[in-house]
């Protein structure tokens, strides 16, 4: 079965280690991710302004060239590109005034796009609807006596109208991995912002968002963090640098996404991951519970 | 805040502007403050989130735009999501925003973030923090 697939701008930059291990898991299940063509950024944030269109025309066009694919089923693996793709559609969708006006603007478009016709999917949403008992079937690694936490951030969550699950007790990286054998530990951050884009000229927020969110993780004993934002994954991985120089008590947490542990228990080739990516090393952690 | 609040000063901007660029009607909140008390960002905020929308009910979005809270705010519509009226604390956020970012006061400078660290930075950080912070 193919899918339509955006990978949104970060996924080929900073987090190649997510676009990679994530596009690798679908073949398992004969799923076919088909890049769409001509694709543009989405803009990262929608825009919450009600008289501005133009920041909406972006994600637009990507639904057009997705709708213009053949198969309306757009995979994103980015939260902040599923947020903003997702909410675009929707407006369009609800607004039929403001629909009217958008369609005029982008005249040289030739296909006809209501809102409707594409639905946004993240990976894991895709992965819940294989189901943790196929999943599990192709187990070719245990993990050895694995503690991980979950991280979901907000994009994936919040607004309620396009939340891929609970905005208060999300449960998709849960039940992908309680049914590897992997213990999913409880700590009361996995839903709360990481401080998102005050990184580029707020970083103590972020420093001190990251404090709270890993320390509170380590207390829960766990060995790893797992996630799905690259934005989240920059702010609660590579500040830890700063935080250890900072504080000689704050204990490091390898950060990694969902998909690089799923495909290591997978049995998918760990070289498809550029280790050097990442400022906290999980390798070490991954090797003594036997997936490395 | 040590504001006085006179007849004159109650209204004093468009608020038919600012629903136009919201889409919120701020009335429909009632202050219980449950906004303010889940903000992962509150503690760096001047202002409580509750404490703008009763500022800006009270016409005074000067007063609001004095402080730093519309620009801590990251959108993460915790808030929202929490409101028992169901008002977007994310929309008034960013129409306070609009409305400073539209009289050509951008509040980030691209120059000003050191190289070093946009070479660092994921795309998504540094297009969301301009699509917030500069018109």
């Amino acid at each position: 079965m193919e899918i339509s697939y955006y990978p949104g701008c970060t996924l080929k930059t900073s987090a190649k280690n997510y676009e990679k291990t994530g596009l690798a898991l679908l073949p398992i299940f004969d799923i076919s991710p088909v890049e769409i063509k001509d694709w543009v950024c989405c803009g990262a944030t929608y825009s919450l302004t009600s008289d501005n269109l133009m920041y909406q025309l972006a994600p637009i066009r990507t639904l057009i060239r997705a709708k213009e694919s053949g198969n309306p089923r757009l995979l994103t693996l980015c939260d902040m590109c599923y947020n903003t793709l997702k909410r675009a559609a929707l407006f369009i969708e609800n607004d039929e005034e403001k629909r009217e006006k958008i369609k005029n603007f982008m005249d040289e478009e030739e296909t006809d796009y209501r809102g409707d016709e594409v639905e946004v999917v993240h990976l894991l949403t895709l992965l819940n609807e294989i189901g943790s008992q196929k999943i599990s079937e192709k187990l070719v690694k245990s993990p050895l006596d694995l503690k991980i936490a979950t991280y979901y951030g907000c994009m994936l969550l919040r607004p309620k109208e396009i939340q891929a699950d609970s905005a208060e007790n999300p449960q998709l990286m849960e039940n992908i991995f309680q049914g590897m054998g992997v213990e999913v530990v409880e700590y009361p951050f996995r839903t709360e912002c990481c401080g998102s884009y005050q990184i580029v000229n707020r970083r103590e927020i972020i420093l001190d968002r990251t404090k709270k969110i890993i320390s509170s993780a380590v207390k829960n004993n766990a060995d790893l963090m797992v996630l799905s934002c690259p934005l989240c994954d920059y702010n609660l991985e590579a500040t830890q640098k700063e935080l250890i120089e900072q504080d000689s008590n704050f204990k490091p947490l390898p950060v990694l996404y969902f998909s690089q542990l799923l495909a290591l228990i997978l049995g998918i080739d760990p070289e498809i991951n550029d280790w050097s990516l990442h400022n906290i090393d999980p390798t070490p952690v991954l090797k003594r519970k036997g997936l490395l | 805040m040590n504001n006085k609040l006179t007849l004159e000063n109650i209204q004093q901007f468009d608020l038919d502007e600012f629903q136009e660029i919201s889409g919120e009607n701020i009335f429909a909140c009632y202050q219980c403050g449950n906004c303010s008390a889940g903000c992962p960002a509150a503690d760096f905020m001047d202002l409580a989130p509750h404490e703008v929308i009763r500022l800006l009910q009270l016409g005074q979005i000067d007063e609001v735009v004095k402080t730093n809270t519309v620009w801590i705010c990251a959108a993460c519509v915790t808030c929202r999501v929490r409101c028992p009226k169901g008002v977007d604390l994310s929309k008034i956020m960013e129409a306070v925003r609009q409305i400073v970012l539209r009289k050509k006061n951008n509040y980030v400078d691209l120059n000003k973030i050191e190289s070093e660290l946009r070479e660092k930075l994921p795309q998504i950080a540094l297009v969301g923090n301009f699509r917030k912070f500069t018109l």
